[in-house]
């Protein structure tokens, strides 16, 4: 049975934790560096990316998560947890974060709150629409050369491959559809 | 899209905003060098208003929505949501803050009561709603108006802990006792609780509230906000703890860290150390019946 993390530090943790136990994986918490040695793989959940990448620093923890993820441990950052990925940033490009997957991404580019959505994205490989919920989403705005694009939306990507990470700007824990966690899983 | 999945999806993206503010801190602020000093510190969001809840509790008088003018400084000074407050029952304030494009409004008993009948029906708004209260009822009372977050009053502007985990404990105790009732028992429960049967059934079934449950109202140090996750808070909101203290930028960050490591006394005790003067704070017992915040709205 695999072990997948999630960064236990800010953030929709649980709803992650929940879906993943129902594909039938064991999830852990990750809060500080020994708890990489324990997982198969690792979840940046949504929430807030500038707290979860200061928080990062603080605790000691950022340097040896980029070093797994760099050595490839499997990783998959949904809305702020793609923000954490992402080599680029428009606007705050100082923004503490892992930056090593080669996607540009405008934060909060979708507009506030009251521009959220819900809508059905037709992805690369999958028999069925995957329902996706947009939460002041960011959005990729150009991707680099070994970036794959699994799904876009009005001509923006919106869930990117490059080797061992994936990257959505939407939110597929807040729905009862698995499918992109099982994804996941069967990169490891 | 038919409305009831128009009315699906709203409720989704105003819960799922909830959802992603768990495990964090909110932080009341009343200018742009306090946001960007709160944002700086790891807050997941900010509350914009003119008066921090000690000072709205020492000066008296009507507390109304702020001004917008402030409230759009501040979302322009900050990349994390922004929320503001209206009064329990102002709807008008409610449709202004929903102009503004901010993130989140707060249905305030921290603000003079503008109905001391009718909360506002929060389902009628896209922009989602969190609301105070003090035990189970209150609480499902709210999400049955369509409060898509919740979070126990406690009594804001004294630095005193005591009302949040009073409220807290008894909002948990009435979700335990409701997963020991047997189905039969539930209606009359909802009775009892002045609760909406679907929601009351909810609960008996999860053990959790059907929206995220954080802790305002009294959090003055990185060990109050520990004990608020211990007792079952997903997130602190905190007012008048931070830029009263002697030492804000040390506090809200020691706040942040002690809400994430709340379960860690090593750590939380590394965070404690040499803050400086913390807020002064008021006993409530010295606070008369009237002058409590929390017994607004019902």
């Amino acid at each position: 049975m695999k072990t997948i993390g999630i960064l236990g530090i800010q953030g929709a943790i649980e709803e992650h934790e929940s879906s993943l136990q129902k594909i039938g994986c064991k999830t852990l918490w990750v809060k500080e560096a020994s708890d990489l040695t324990r997982i198969d793989g690792i979840i940046l959940p949504g929430g807030e990316s500038t707290s979860m990448g200061k928080q990062l620093v603080w605790s000691g923890l950022m340097e040896p998560l980029r070093q797994s993820i760099a050595q490839g441990l499997p990783v998959f950052g949904t809305c702020a947890g793609m923000i954490l990925l992402a080599k680029e940033l428009d606007g705050n490009n100082a923004q503490s974060r892992i930056g090593l997957m080669d996607i540009l991404v405008r934060r909060n580019a979708y507009g506030s709150q009251l521009d959220s959505f819900v809508t059905e994205l037709e992805v690369k490989g999958f028999a069925q629409p995957l329902p996706a919920v947009f939460i002041r989403a960011p959005r990729i705005e150009s991707c680099g050369n070994g970036v794959e694009t699994l799904a876009s939306h009005q001509g923006h990507p919106v869930l990117v491959r490059q080797a061992k990470m994936l990257a959505a700007s939407f939110h597929p824990e807040l729905t009862d559809n698995t499918e992109l966690h099982r994804y996941f899983t069967e990169m490891i | 899209m038919t409305t009831h999945m128009q009315n699906d999806a709203d409720w989704k993206v105003k819960l799922g905003l909830a959802e992603m503010l768990k495990n964090g801190v909110i932080m009341d602020v009343t200018n742009v060098e306090q946001a960007k000093i709160a944002e700086d510190a790891g807050a997941i969001a900010v509350m914009a208003l003119e008066r921090v809840p000690s000072d709205i509790r020492a000066q008296g008088g009507v507390a109304r929505m702020s001004d917008p003018k402030m409230i759009m400084e501040i979302k322009q000074a900050v990349s994390i949501p922004v929320m503001a407050k209206c009064r329990i029952g102002h709807f008008a304030e409610a449709q202004i803050l929903q102009a503004l494009g901010i993130d989140f409004i707060d249905e305030s008993e921290v603000l003079t009561p503008a109905d001391d009948e009718f909360h506002i029906n929060k389902h009628d708004f896209k922009i989602p709603f969190v609301c105070g209260c003090r035990n189970l009822g209150e609480a499902l009372r709210r999400i049955g108006e369509g409060a898509a977050l919740i979070r126990t009053k406690g009594e804001a502007g004294t630095g005193n802990i005591v009302e949040a985990v009073r409220h807290m404990r008894a909002l948990m105790a009435g979700i335990h006792r409701l997963q020991a009732c047997g189905k039969e028992e539930l209606m009359t429960e909802a009775k009892n609780l002045g609760a909406p049967y679907d929601l009351v059934c909810y609960v008996a079934e999860h053990g959790k509230l059907p929206v995220p449950n954080f802790s305002a109202g009294g959090v003055a140090t990185p060990a109050d906000a520990a004990l608020m996750r211990q007792l079952g808070a997903e997130s602190v909101f905190v007012g008048s703890g931070i830029f009263k203290s002697s030492n804000p930028k040390k506090v809200a960050k020691a706040i942040v860290e002690a809400t994430t490591n709340y379960m860690d006394a090593g750590k939380l005790a590394k965070l404690s150390e040499d803050l400086g003067e913390p807020m002064h704070g008021i006993d409530v017992r010295q606070l008369d019946e009237k002058h409590l915040f929390a017994n607004r709205g019902w």
